[in-house]
């Protein structure tokens, strides 16, 4: 029963891996950062699974810390980039 | 033993909110509606996860702490969201045409 963890955590890892192809492969810069952002989450998931699946306290905390320190990022970024209009797409 | 299958079936089903949200993230046309599948993936995927593992923790102060954790992120991702939108709007990234 307990190996089911680890597949689920091994599909949430090929999911972070899919991001992070976006993330470094996307050519509009916003999208790279929702890339960043779906990939915090799930990065989350990952680590809350994995307390579950290792019985280890110390991982939650750590998966509090993983969500709100990816959303300061987005702050961080709306506030000092701005987008280019070439971002636009075919109007 | 009910609770437990429960809990199993809850954390497939987040598991499947988050690679619908990223196949998403990959295919949608625009930043709009990519949004849009990002905070479906963090809402629901993360929500239904935590809902599966707060049943299967033995403590109940576990359980809430992980709720806990549900609620900070779903306050942290929607304003964050709500922010990107607000930005893309004001640089006028535009709709796709075909969306």
């Amino acid at each position: 029963m307990v190996e089911h963890y680890q597949i689920l955590a091994t599909i949430l890892l090929f999911v972070v891996v899919l991001g992070l192809i976006k993330v470094f492969g996307g050519k509009e810069k916003i999208v790279q950062l929702l890339a960043l952002q779906l990939l915090g989450t799930s990065t989350v998931a990952l680590i809350l699974l994995l307390a579950q699946q290792l019985q280890l306290e110390g991982l939650r905390d750590l998966a509090l810390i993983m969500g709100l320190l990816a959303c300061i990022v987005a702050i961080a970024f709306v506030h000092y980039v701005k987008f280019n209009s070439e971002n636009t797409l075919k109007k | 033993m009910i609770i437990n299958i429960l809990g199993w079936i809850l954390l497939t089903i987040g598991v499947v909110f988050f690679i619908s949200g990223t196949i998403a993230l990959i295919r949608f046309p625009d930043v709009y509606t990519r949004l849009h599948a990002l905070t479906k993936a963090d809402n629901l995927g993360l929500g239904f996860i935590i809902f599966g593992l707060a049943l299967h923790s033995n403590s109940i102060l576990v359980s809430i702490k992980l709720l806990l954790i549900w609620f900070l992120i779903m306050l942290a991702s929607a304003s964050m969201s709500h922010l990107i939108s607000l930005n893309a709007l004001k640089n006028k990234i535009n709709l796709d045409e075909e969306s």
